[in-house]
């Protein structure tokens, strides 16, 4: 079977050329949840970054394969299209275009990448808003401007919400549980456990043992330096909590 | 600054023109003496360039080359390309006067069941009877030294007088249509006059269109009056062909607790210079003022504000946009005075512009001139290029590029659409934007 995500030997630099990734194998099998934590400074947004193709992050060596398809010779929107979705650590905000907007536009545009049928307005605002209510976003909040004036919550709430729109098949959830108190974490946790699936992989990359607590992960990686220097099943992540990266730090020192 | 030494052709062409159109341009005595005062402070320093300040980015004696001679009256071929021309503003009910080749065309204009206290007049007919109210407002304006309204001023043949009673709320907005028909270049000077009566409150489009592929020149200018107490939404938008030259001036003069929204829209003609000249004369008035425009080629599109708060207890608020592609450039020069008495003033202004190429250019000055000491005022000017963490952003979510930079263009451009409170002119402008951004490549 082709693994959901294969990356092999991966060396990535940020414009400037400082070497961030430095030699990393991961694979990601469908209906698995990965957790990747790590120390800051390891890398672990540049890995996310360097999956979903921002520009500015180059790629010196290695391959990623999603489904076997070439990963890195995709543009961002085309990884969208496959199935790459990246909820990002900070999501940003853009004056101007309506939440509705901007979820119409994105899922409209990944249904025609892949030759599919538009969906009609209206079947699309029920979709979301069907979405929404699990997430409890009101409505008011997909009239205003994408992400503007929204709390630290209100942002991870509507990351989830696009991510369970999009249905995407690799989730990338980059320090999801950042800038969140616990209420708005068990939101959040619920909605992206509610689209665990076996059809369906994540990379849950976060710094803090909390997050784990909710969403919980078949297999952690710990991440030092560029690379994955231990791998475990998810009691690896409360051992983490115990004892700090430190060792880890020097290990890959 | 001084007279320039030696007059270049474009000058002398305009005095042929004026010598030779002055005893058939419409109006008395009066008028006439107005004509040849306003041609003679013209002829004085000639077509304005860099070292006059007030068009310093705009050298239009360094770039109109001749003067054109002036359009004819239209004839039957020209009223049937102006009555299936383009319309912005098709279905939306308005009242539609228009002015074709520099003339007011009644039997194209709707002028059907006026509303009660309002008239609507042509300005060639308002002219030959020598209405004193239009002899002083053509004399002495706001800008006694501005060149090009002078040149407007000596030259002015027709347009529209728009009068609306005190009091009288016009529900239906009104929409002056000037269309170019020519392709032959040539050349067009229209003034319009709009009065509005205390209490009185209207919605006034303009709109200035014509073909591509034609060097036709307009010099058009507006003035609006508006008594205290009273409401003017006014709306210009710039659609002019790619060759032409548009100059266009408003005068607005505001009275107290009025309120006067001003939106501007430029998407054409290869040389645009939009000035403003508003006074804020009576306590307590609101002016909100945008403007966005929409640049490629090598368009150069200028906007020039002047705005005098003369009033105490006045908030003026202005907003420009500015999107510039390919090798084209956009000014934008902006001044607000607040005069000794006019305490309590509050003024904000803010320039944006987006660059799209390496090549485009976007000049902005802003100006502050305060004579008051209790007063609220500010500016801010932002030049730059499309954010990339934005468009990474909506490119991965699955939008590709140029769908993504066109999302960022509509939303940069939305907050002066957003200006117009009437639902049919911020569809039509986004139309019109959304035109514009499916022509890019």
């Amino acid at each position: 079977m082709t693994a959901l995500l294969e990356i092999k030997g991966l060396h990535a630099e940020i414009a400037g050329g400082r070497k961030i990734i430095q030699g990393l194998d991961l694979t990601v099998n469908k209906g698995e949840i990965h957790a990747i934590m790590g120390p800051n400074g390891a890398g672990k947004s540049t890995l996310s970054y360097v999956l979903a193709g921002k520009p500015g992050y180059e790629v010196t060596a290695g391959e990623v394969y999603l489904n076997g398809e070439d990963l890195l010779a995709m543009g961002p929107n085309e990884r969208a299209a496959k199935g790459v979705f990246l909820a990002f650590q900070y999501p940003l905000e853009i004056p101007g275009v309506a939440t509705l907007t901007f979820l119409r536009a994105a899922f409209n545009a990944q249904r025609k990448a892949r030759g599919e049928a538009e969906l009609s307005s209206p079947d699309l605002i029920k979709r979301v808003r069907e979405i929404a209510k699990t997430l409890n976003i009101d409505a008011d909040m997909l009239k205003r401007p994408l992400n503007v004036g929204f709390s630290g919550g209100e942002k991870k709430r509507n990351e989830t919400l696009q991510m369970a729109l999009l249905q995407p098949q690799l989730c990338v959830l980059d320090e999801t549980d950042s800038g969140l108190d616990i209420d708005a974490l068990k939101v959040v946790a619920n909605g992206v456990n509610a689209l665990r699936s076996a059809e369906r992989g994540m990379l849950v990359i976060t710094h803090y043992q909390r997050l784990l607590d909710y969403i919980v992960p078949d297999i952690v990686h710990v991440f030092a330096a560029g690379r994955v220097v231990r791998t475990g099943g998810k009691e690896l992540a409360r051992e983490l909590e115990a004892t700090g990266y430190a060792q880890y730090q020097n290990e890959a020192a | 600054m001084g007279a320039p030494i030696r007059k270049t052709k474009a000058e002398m062409g305009l005095a042929d023109l004026y010598q030779n159109a002055r005893r058939s341009l419409p109006g008395g005595e009066e008028i006439s003496a107005v004509r040849d005062s306003a041609f003679d402070r013209f002829n004085a320093v000639g077509l304005p360039h860099r070292r006059v300040e007030a068009w310093r980015y705009t050298d239009l004696r360094g770039r109109m080359k001749e003067a054109k001679r002036l359009a004819s009256l239209p004839d039957d071929a020209a009223k049937t390309k102006a009555r299936e021309a383009d319309d912005l503003f098709a279905g939306a009910g308005f009242r539609r006067l228009m002015i074709v080749d520099g003339t007011f065309v009644a039997e194209l204009s709707d002028l059907a069941d006026l509303e009660a206290g309002l008239t609507i007049t042509p300005m060639a007919e308002a002219l030959v009877s020598d209405q004193p109210l239009l002899s002083q407002r053509l004399g002495p304006v706001v800008p006694d030294d501005d060149p090009a309204l002078a040149l407007n001023t000596a030259l002015a043949g027709n347009g529209a007088v728009i009068c609306v009673s005190p009091g009288t709320i016009l529900a239906r907005p009104i929409h002056v249509s000037f269309v170019t028909t020519n392709w032959v270049a040539t050349s067009m000077f229209t003034r319009s006059l709009v009065n509005i009566g205390s209490g009185a409150s209207a919605t006034i489009v303009e709109t200035h269109q014509g073909p591509d592929g034609s060097e036709y020149q307009v010099n058009t200018a507006m003035q609006l009056v508006v008594g205290d107490e009273a409401r003017i939404d006014h709306v210009k938008v710039t659609r002019e062909g790619d060759g032409a030259l548009h100059i266009a001036t408003v005068l607005a003069n505001i009275g107290a607790r009025a309120t006067f929204n001003q939106l501007g829209f430029v998407a054409g003609g290869v040389l645009v210079r939009n000035q403003m000249f508003v006074r804020l004369a009576g306590e307590g008035t609101t002016v909100d003022i945008r403007g966005a425009s929409l640049l490629r080629g090598s368009q150069h599109a200028d906007t020039t504000l002047a705005i005098e708060h003369s009033a105490a207890n006045c908030q003026s608020r202005e907003t420009f946009k500015a999107v510039v592609a390919d090798t084209a450039q956009a000014v934008f020069q902006g001044k607000i005075t607040v005069s000794p008495g006019a305490q309590k003033t509050d003024a904000k202004m803010m320039c944006r512009a987006l660059l799209l190429s390496d090549e485009a250019e976007a000049d902005s000055k802003p100006e502050l001139e305060i004579f008051a000491d209790d007063v609220q005022c500010g500016h801010g000017t932002t030049t730059g290029a499309i954010d990339e963490e934005l468009r990474f952003y909506l490119m991965a979510r699955g939008i590709p590029e140029k769908d993504a930079d066109a999302l960022l263009i509509q939303a940069f451009v939305g907050e002066v659409i957003e200006g117009a409170a009437n639902e049919s002119i911020r569809s039509a402008l986004t139309d019109a934007m959304l035109g514009w951004l499916g022509q890019r490549e």
